[in-house]
Formats: C-alpha cells, structure tokens, sequence
C-alpha cells in the first residue's frame, strides 16, 4: 500500500550557471536566467510504502509525517531565494527542479526515520517510496 | 495496457480507537477524531490492467465497470456515515487506507477475469491525501 500526501510552497529560483557564459546561459535556461530569478507555487507529493497498522488503521500519522515535511523541508524551502537562502545551492549549483527534487529527497532521507521502527505516534514508519514535485501545473518531476 | 475509470462519492467517518482517550485519538487522527464524524468528498479512480479484445478494441466495458462501480461501491457509500452505516467500519476504523482496502475487496471479484483485471484503487481523501491499494497483504 501506498500513501501520498501533498504539500505546498512557493520559492523563488534563478536558472544561471556561474561557470558558463552570460550567452551560453540565455541559451540554455532562456528567460529562467533573467538576473532577478522567479518564483513558482510548487506542490509537492511524498508517498510512503508500508502496511496499515492493524489496529489504528494508519499507515502513519499524518501529524508525525507532516511535521517531519515541515521541518525538514517546507521551512526550508518556504518563501525563500533558493540560490541566496538554501546552502544547497548557495555555492552556484543550479535550482533546477530536477536538483530541488533530489535535494528534498534527500534531505527527507538523511533524517527518515528506520522503516518498521515507532516514530511519534506510528507504529511502524513506513519506507519513503517517492517524491513528486510539481514546478508548474504542466513540470512534473519524479523521483 | 491500463484503463482508468474516475467515480466520486460523499460520505462521513469517524477516525477513532474505541479504547483510547479522545486526546490520545486526537494525537493519532487530529481533527479526524471529532467525536460527531466528519465528512469528505472521496474521488476513486479504479484502475483495470489488460489487454484490447481484437473485435471490440476494448479492454473492458466502461459502461459495464460504471454499473459495477455504482453497484458495489456508490450504493454502499454514497452519502453514508461509514462507522454506522457501512461494515465492516462499525468495528474498523475507517481511514483511508482501510476504505480503499474495503473497495479492493468489493471489487476484486467482479473485476477478475482472464482478459482483464483489477489492478489498482487509488482512493482520494482529500486531493492532499490519497492513498493506492493493489491487494497485496495488508
């Protein structure tokens, strides 16, 4: 079984690699390399695989599984100028939404707590299965 | 190759252990646990696996599944209050995992057939909380 659950932040990002030339910049990332960057209202979609705990008939807590989001990546994330704010991308590497998605995913990983152990009120944390991030309507990444 | 068909209902539930505490509900389910229920509009997308038939160019009657659907899952469902009026959620709680595990169940065996078959409920809460079932244990 599978559960998913969605959430929501908007950041803003500039698309501009600082060892490529202005030209090649425009060429490549076209107006997402303007100088001032833009922002988008992502969504974001995180599933967990496990098994329903036979008494609560959760696979986990949603407060637990939200509050975890939260901290370890909405508060990141949450109104902020990913290549000025987030240490991820601070050194020049690129906030594409491929990159936004890896890094949530892993920053999601380093802290997720060892599936089948409790975690708040969850009886057994389920196993991060997938991360979803929705750039736009119409920019969809897995991961 | 994968059909999918996209039903909605209405209905209300109850998210509680009957021998826990309210507050110790309430930490499990949050507002779920409010003692008088609450309600959803629930959309199901019911997902057949199989292959077109040379003749009709289909992989099942959608028509067919609409009426299976209706039969087996909106009658039961629609506009009811789970815990009181749908088993087996007098006695199990029903989350959304265990509701689209209910629908499996309904559904599986009138959608079990050499050319096609059921192979996932995906089951929407809310359109911020879903959850897919595929019959495996659990």
């Amino acid at each position: 079984m599978i559960l998913t659950r969605r959430y929501r932040f908007s950041a803003s990002h500039r698309l501009y690699n600082p060892a490529l030339s202005e030209g090649e910049n425009r060429e490549i990332y076209g107006r997402c390399a303007k100088p001032y960057g833009h922002g988008h209202n992502y969504i974001l979609e995180v599933s967990v695989a496990g098994r329903a705990d036979a008494v609560s008939g959760r696979m986990v807590a949603s407060k637990d599984l939200d509050s975890l989001i939260e901290d370890e990546v909405l508060r990141v994330y949450r109104g902020r100028n990913m290549n000025l704010d987030i240490d991820t991308f601070v050194d020049g590497r690129v906030p594409t939404t491929e990159n936004v998605a890896r890094d949530i995913r892993e920053r999601l990983e380093r802290r997720w707590p060892a599936p089948g152990t409790p975690f708040g009120h969850t009886a057994r944390m389920p196993s991060l299965s997938g991360v979803r991030l929705f750039e736009t309507p119409k920019n969809i990444f897995d991961i | 190759m994968r059909i999918t068909r996209r039903v909605d209902f209405s209905a209300s539930h109850l998210c509680a252990i009957p021998s826990l505490s309210q507050e110790e509900n309430e930490a499990i389910y949050g507002d779920g646990a409010n003692p008088h229920g609450h309600g959803h509009n629930y959309v199901l997308e019911v997902t057949l696996e199989g292959e077109p038939d040379p003749v009709t160019g289909m992989i099942f009657d959608l028509k067919e599944l609409k009426t299976i659907l209706e039969s087996e899952v909106l009658e039961a469902m629609d506009h009811r209050y789970l815990n009181m009026e749908v088993p087996p959620f007098d006695h199990v709680v029903p989350t959304v995992e265990n509701v689209s595990r209910e629908i499996w169940r309904r559904l599986w065996p009138k959608l079990n057939f050499s050319h096609a078959r059921l192979w996932r409920v995906r089951l929407y809460e809310t359109e911020d909380l879903f959850v897919d079932y595929s019959g495996e244990e659990s």
